[in-house]
């Protein structure tokens, strides 16, 4: 690129000024400031100065701090070594945290990115679609708080003998069963119904981008094999569901992305009691009840590595389409 | 194209409706009974499910305004109202801002390191933001930060900035090459360039990244707790609510009001803006 060598090195500009500056002094200081294209860097200086401070600055100052003792003076914690490292892959509610991630990324991203899928091919065979898609997309835009009080209403549990108020009690006990302790009932109840909430906020998601793909497959492809007899499962199996995979893998990586990092519904609907701590409401924990400032940092790291796949990916993705650009 | 009243069409397309109507259920009627329950008196709220009124939905005397004005006046809700408007108005409007200096600097701009620079933007879209709290809190309660405005103002620029500068860079990189030329003919600087060409066309880009950074930042817990410290004086909706979740449980009168109010302008702004919505969801896949 022309304009790429003829700006020259930053480090050239750089010893020019030192030189400069040491034969010329000040005036020579100014000069050489000059010199740079500051309009280049002026552009993306704040963006830069902010994510340093608030992103990179403290991601390694977070990895060395987990190394390091309780104590919320950042210097002032005494070298521990792996202590706080152990206690993440030993203690028994980090391995319940662990254990539930695992099931939320396996059970949300399965669920969201196969429910979008249905609703985007379905949908697209009815008159009154754009309806149905708001509905199913309109928990995307609340708050994961306010979808948290919706479904703890949804699971309200009141004793055999009065009526229930929750929905799904009230449904279990007309088909003639027990009202269930829908947020208490471990592990595997409370959890699923958990997960759920994540499930009813991000389908949504899933389905505008699926959808937005499927609309883009021409119709005349999908003719072409029905004219040909295929029936519609295998119209579905082999020519909508291949052409969609680039796109679903994509969005699966975005789910598993945000499930790894999921916070405010536990937080708010059990705090993680009844074994459904997951890992980044542990970190809060570790971190605001306990002022173990060590293990915090480790869990968060945890955190980090489970993401850094995902960070790659992502990068070079990017990269690819720069290239194809 | 056949009639749609073909009956033997009609019989095969019932399958379909039908799986249609029970998504559409689940994903509704949460959410109605939400609704229909914050506008209840509590006695009835805690007797009968919400349900029981459809037999008589419209007779009066059965919905009021008081939850409301429960919320809203007695838990303080108003003023949370008010501080989520605070905290994610500028917040928004500053993030935007520079990220649409550093996306146009990144899209047009040649300097050494750029290529890098901006993977590392890339990357640090997903970056759990639990990696940045602890070495950030002391400083903050150094510089009187935590707690404040400003403090978390700046916060969530900076944790949007990945986001938000690779959404506005994925559109000013389409801007065709030819108009950058003309303008550098014309002897305009790269700054002149930004205001007066790059700036007025990218509108419906930036429009999508502002609504979607504004319901980000008006439905985020984690930073403000973080930041904030649950200080009641400062506190957004989110933060309130959780902590009437935590104090109050089992008065479903305060909390699906509650819950309605912080739910409403995101819902003005999803049925009014939809498309811009949408369209930075599109544009915005990559994000975690």
């Amino acid at each position: 690129m022309g304009a790429e060598s003829k700006k020259g090195g930053l480090a050239l500009q750089g010893t020019q000024l030192v030189v400069r500056l040491s034969v010329r002094g000040w005036r020579g200081l100014w000069k050489g400031l000059c010199s740079i294209r500051w309009n280049s860097w002026a552009f993306v200086a704040p963006a830069l100065l902010l994510i340093g401070f608030f992103l990179v600055y403290p991601t390694v100052m977070t990895i060395f701090r987990s190394f390091f003792g309780r104590s919320t003076n950042l210097f002032g914690a005494p070298f521990v070594g792996f202590d706080n490292w152990r206690f993440v892959f030993t203690n028994n509610v980090m391995l319940t945290a662990l254990r539930n991630n695992a099931l939320w990324a396996v059970l949300f991203t399965s669920c969201t990115v196969g429910f979008g899928l249905i609703l985007a091919v379905l949908l697209d065979r009815v008159k009154y679609e754009r309806i149905v898609k708001s509905i199913i997309f309109i928990p995307a835009a609340i708050s994961m708080v306010g979808a948290s009080v919706v479904w703890k209403f949804v699971y309200a549990y009141k004793p055999a003998h009065i009526d229930q108020i929750g929905v799904l009690n009230a449904l279990v006990v007309a088909l003639g069963g027990e009202p269930v302790g829908w947020l208490i009932q471990r592990p595997w109840v409370n959890n699923i119904c958990l997960i759920v909430v994540g499930i009813w906020m991000w389908t949504g998601f899933c389905m505008v981008i699926l959808s937005a793909a499927y609309k883009n497959i021409p119709r005349a492809l999908l003719e072409a094999a029905r004219i040909d007899g295929a029936t519609e499962w295998r119209v579905f199996r082999n020519i909508i569901l291949p052409l969609l995979a680039p796109t679903a893998t994509v969005v699966a990586t975005t789910m598993v992305v945000q499930v790894l990092k999921i916070f405010d519904i536990i937080f708010v609907m059990t705090n993680g009691n009844f074994s459904t701590e997951v890992i980044a409401n542990r970190m809060y924990k570790e971190m605001f009840n306990f002022f173990n400032y060590g293990r915090a940092s480790a869990i968060a790291v945890v955190l980090l590595i489970l993401i850094v796949p995902f960070m790659i990916l992502n990068i070079r993705r990017f990269a690819a389409q720069e290239g194809g650009r | 194209m056949k009639s749609a009243l073909n009956p033997r069409r009609f019989v095969a397309k019932i399958p379909l409706h039908l799986t249609i109507l029970v998504f559409a259920a689940i994903w509704i009627i949460p959410t109605l009974g939400l609704l229909i329950t914050s506008f209840r008196d509590p006695t009835n709220i805690a007797g009968t499910g919400w349900w029981t009124v459809f037999p008589k939905l419209f007779s009066g005397g059965q919905y009021s305004l008081e939850n409301y004005i429960g919320v809203l006046r007695g838990e303080g809700l108003a003023r949370s109202f008010l501080n989520s408007l605070i905290i994610s108005v500028p917040a928004t409007a500053i993030s935007t801002f520079i990220a649409s200096f550093a996306a146009y600097g990144f899209a047009w701009m040649r300097f050494h390191g750029r290529k890098v620079l901006f993977m590392l933007v890339v990357g640090l879209m997903v970056i759990p933001l639990q990696m940045t709290f602890i070495p950030i809190l002391p400083i903050y309660s150094k510089l009187r930060l935590a707690g404040t405005f400003p403090g978390i103002w700046l916060a969530h620029t900076a944790y949007g900035l990945p986001l938000t500068t690779y959404l506005v860079h994925s559109f000013m990189a389409g801007i065709p090459k030819d108009l950058f030329d003309s303008a550098a003919i014309d002897g305009a600087s790269p700054l002149k360039t930004f205001w007066r060409i790059v700036i007025p066309i990218s509108v419906p880009a930036l429009a999508s990244v502002f609504i979607f950074q504004f319901l980000w930042i008006w439905n985020d817990l984690l930073v403000a707790l973080v930041y904030l410290s649950a200080k009641p004086n400062v506190a957004p909706l989110t933060v309130s609510i959780a902590n009437l979740v935590t104090n109050r449980g089992q008065d479903w009168e305060l909390l699906t009001a509650a819950a309605f109010v912080s739910m409403a302008l995101p819902l003005v702004v999803f049925f009014s803006l939809q498309r811009y919505f949408v369209r930075g969801i599109l544009a915005g896949s990559v994000k975690g």
